[in-house]
């Protein structure tokens, strides 16, 4: 690939998210709060995690020294993109009471400012173009999404150092970004501290403009590639992926989802930090008058015991059917749904499961205890 | 330097938003059951057809997914017959004429009951499942002529609750219709069958072999149903379900109604017995 890398140093990215904020972007990037790497508004370089490194494993979770000062040798953040381009609360209508009913109000065009977004990971655009799929590529789209995703403007970075939990090279989703970026960073540490920068769209190229660069040399793009290969060898997990769809068909059965059941507490955990999930619910709510009512559109999960309620009650109501949803979906049912997986291989959903249950284990498990007949019955349309 | 704000693509069309619709009409059809004859505030008719639902909402309460009752052959008020059992139905069946309500759709696959022409219909419907099946039916009867035997087999829970009773003598006096009714609990007045509509399939007449049967009703039922048409011959691909689940968008976007590998509100909520069997035998899928 004809790559026309160029090089910028520490204080060249400090200006590349001024360049951003004064084109009127809200730079989105790694801070830590709380002990943790989060997407948070960052105004300069000094916002960043430098020298860190985040230790993750199955309900584990610690940022630990690393010995040197880099600014993205931690790994995936504890949410993605999703919060930023697809809100947990979206107001979608106001209406007011009229004499005969009510009256929606005009829709306004949502006016917040256009996000850049820092440091994203490739799990992180895989995962946002999984929604693209889902919420724009289809039927009908979500409005809002469209609207917010047309704005964003991204910065993207090869992971260098993957935790424990990722498993991207198994999913093919990473560890180095291969499209849906404006810009990729590849952070090299030495000789001097420097960033390759990798340009992917005109308006990448126009913002990259304004930052003093050299071009990369041949030692520079030689570390970079260095960093892919290292990062690939280390990923802290494996999922086989290979006819895992019609391993999970066959599954449905199992009783496995029992022995998850025992240990899953149906806390909706991991679809939340999950960049893929993207199911939602509606609620309404009224002003003490009654006069002026929103309905809004919130994240909701499949293993919340309303979520498949019909009247007379929810269609799932043992944990070991929402678990087999959940798991089914992610790595089958998505397959059927929008030609492919569910999963990114983030890690996400192992280390914030406050039962440790790892969906690479699980997955595995019940490749190990269902037969695969292959029947008529699940194969596709 | 131009700022990112500028050029901004404005919000396309939101399938989220409700239509105004009026309701001009509500007719009491059982003792918890109306329906709601609705006109649009402004805009131009619904065109839907024959099995789609739309997302209703009232003010303030909430929004369901009620199928369409009308007749898709005519023009006429947009209607919808609607049992009332929680919060929002309840809203929706108490609403004033002259109200307005929130719609959106038509959305969801249709029953296409021209795949039936040249042979026989046989329509199943428990409850509030001949609702979604009388435009099928209405449809059927614009042009009676292209089809062979129809029959409807309907089970209600009790004498009181039979949908539709005028229509159901006219249809079958009139518009050569095979009406089978049956009850969970007859009383002493009433001197028809007894029983799961699900007994009324073996004996009906009809020719298995060239037969379209479109089923609605509790899943259960419709599982039992459509097994016994299977069994009495008609293809598993002939077989059609409409299928319910949680609905919160209508549009394939909130998640709520999958099926396994099936949004049942765009891939459905019509859907053949051959696709469906695998799914229903499975317990909570
Ligand atoms: C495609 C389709 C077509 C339909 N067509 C018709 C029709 O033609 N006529 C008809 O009468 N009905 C029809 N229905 C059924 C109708 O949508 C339901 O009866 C209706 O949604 C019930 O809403 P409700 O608020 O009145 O009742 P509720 O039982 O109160 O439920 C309303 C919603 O509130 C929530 N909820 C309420 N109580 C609970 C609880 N205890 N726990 C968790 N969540 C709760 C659920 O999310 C539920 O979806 C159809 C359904 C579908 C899917
Ligand atoms: S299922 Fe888990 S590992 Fe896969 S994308 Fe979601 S959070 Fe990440
Ligand atoms: S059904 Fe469950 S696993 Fe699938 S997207 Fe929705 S919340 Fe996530
Ligand atoms: S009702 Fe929302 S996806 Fe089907």
């Amino acid at each position: 690939m004809d790559r026309h890398a160029q090089v910028i140093d520490v204080d060249g990215l400090q200006l590349l998210i001024e360049v951003l904020a004064s084109r009127g972007y809200t730079v989105m990037g790694p801070t830590v709060r709380d002990g943790a790497v989060v997407v948070a508004p960052v105004a300069g370089v000094a916002d960043l995690p430098r020298g860190l490194r985040d230790e993750q494993d199955a309900a584990h979770y610690r940022l630990v020294p690393r010995d040197d000062d880099a600014f993205f040798g931690h790994a995936a953040a504890v949410q993605g993109a999703k919060p930023v381009l697809f809100p947990a609360d979206q107001l979608l209508w106001r209406a007011r009471r009229s004499e005969d009913g009510f009256r929606l109000d005009a829709s306004d065009d949502d006016d917040a400012a256009p996000v850049a977004l820092l440091g994203a990971r490739s799990c992180d655009l895989a995962a946002v173009d999984i929604h693209d799929e889902v919420l724009l590529r289809r039927r009908f789209s979500d409005a809002h999404y469209a609207q917010r995703r047309a704005g964003t403007f991204v910065v993207a970075v090869t992971c260098g150092d993957p935790a424990g939990t990722c498993f991207c090279a198994s999913t093919g989703t990473g560890p180095r970004p291969g499209a849906g970026f404006d810009l990729l960073l590849t952070e090299l540490l030495e000789p001097v501290h420097r960033f390759l920068v990798e340009v992917g769209s005109v308006r990448g190229a126009e913002v990259l403009a304004e930052v003093p660069a050299a071009p990369a040399g041949p030692g520079d793009l030689a570390a970079a590639d260095d960093v892919v290969v290292r990062a690939t060898g280390r990923m802290g997990r494996v999922l086989e992926t290979e006819g895992l769809r019609d391993v999970l068909y066959a599954a449905a059965e199992s009783p496995h989802w029992d022995d998850v059941a025992s240990r899953c507490l149906a806390c909706t955990s991991c679809t939340l930090v999950c960049p893929t999930c993207f199911c939602t619910s509606v609620e309404d709510v009224a002003d003490l008058t009654g006069d002026v009512a929103e309905r809004h559109r919130v994240w909701d999960s499949c293993f919340s015991k309303d979520f498949a309620y019909i009247h007379g009650g929810s269609l799932r109501g043992e944990t070991r059917s929402r678990y087999r949803q959940w798991i089914t979906h992610k790595l089958a049912a998505w397959q059927d749904q929008f030609g492919m997986l569910g999963c990114v291989g983030c890690g996400r959903c192992i280390t914030w499961c406050p039962a440790a249950i790892d969906i690479t284990a699980e997955a595995a498990a019940l490749r190990a205890a269902t037969p695969l007949v292959t029947t008529g019955e699940g194969a596709r349309r | 330097m131009t700022s990112v704000l500028e050029g901004r693509p404005s919000a396309p069309p939101d399938p989220m938003r409700p239509v105004p619709y009026r309701v001009e009409r509500l007719r009491q059809e059982t003792r918890d059951t109306w329906t709601l004859e609705l006109e649009p505030v402004g805009g131009a008719p619904l065109r839907y057809r024959a099995g789609q639902f739309t997302m209703l909402d009232a003010f303030g309460v909430g929004e369901v997914p009620i199928s369409i009752s009308g007749d898709p052959t005519r023009p006429g008020p947009l209607e919808h017959t609607i049992r009332d059992v929680g919060a929002v139905t309840h809203a929706l069946v108490s609403a004033r004429e002259g109200e307005v309500l929130g719609v959106r759709g038509p959305f969801g696959t249709t029953w296409d009951v021209t795949d039936g022409q040249g042979g026989d219909v046989v329509l199943v419907a428990g409850g509030i499942g001949l609702a979604p099946l009388r435009p099928a039916l209405l449809e059927l009867l614009a042009h009676r002529d292209r089809y062979g035997r129809v029959v409807l087999l309907y089970g209600a829970r009790t004498p009181e609750d039979i949908l539709f009773g005028e229509e159901l003598r006219t249809w079958a006096r009139d518009l050569g219709v095979a009406v089978d009714v049956t009850v969970d609990n007859g009383q002493h007045a009433w001197r028809g069958k007894v029983g799961l509509v699900t007994q009324l399939v073996p004996r009906a007449g009809f020719d298995a072999r060239h037969t379209l049967a479109l089923v609605c009703g509790p899943e259960v039922m419709m599982r039992y149903v459509a097994q016994a048409l299977v069994d009495r011959g008609v293809p598993a691909d002939r077989v059609r379900l409409s299928m319910e689940r949680s609905m919160k968008c209508g549009i394939g976007l909130c998640g709520h109604c999958q099926l396994r590998e099936l949004f049942v509100c765009v891939d459905g909520p019509v859907l053949s017995y051959d696709r469906l069997a695998p799914l229903l035998t499975c317990r909570e899928l």
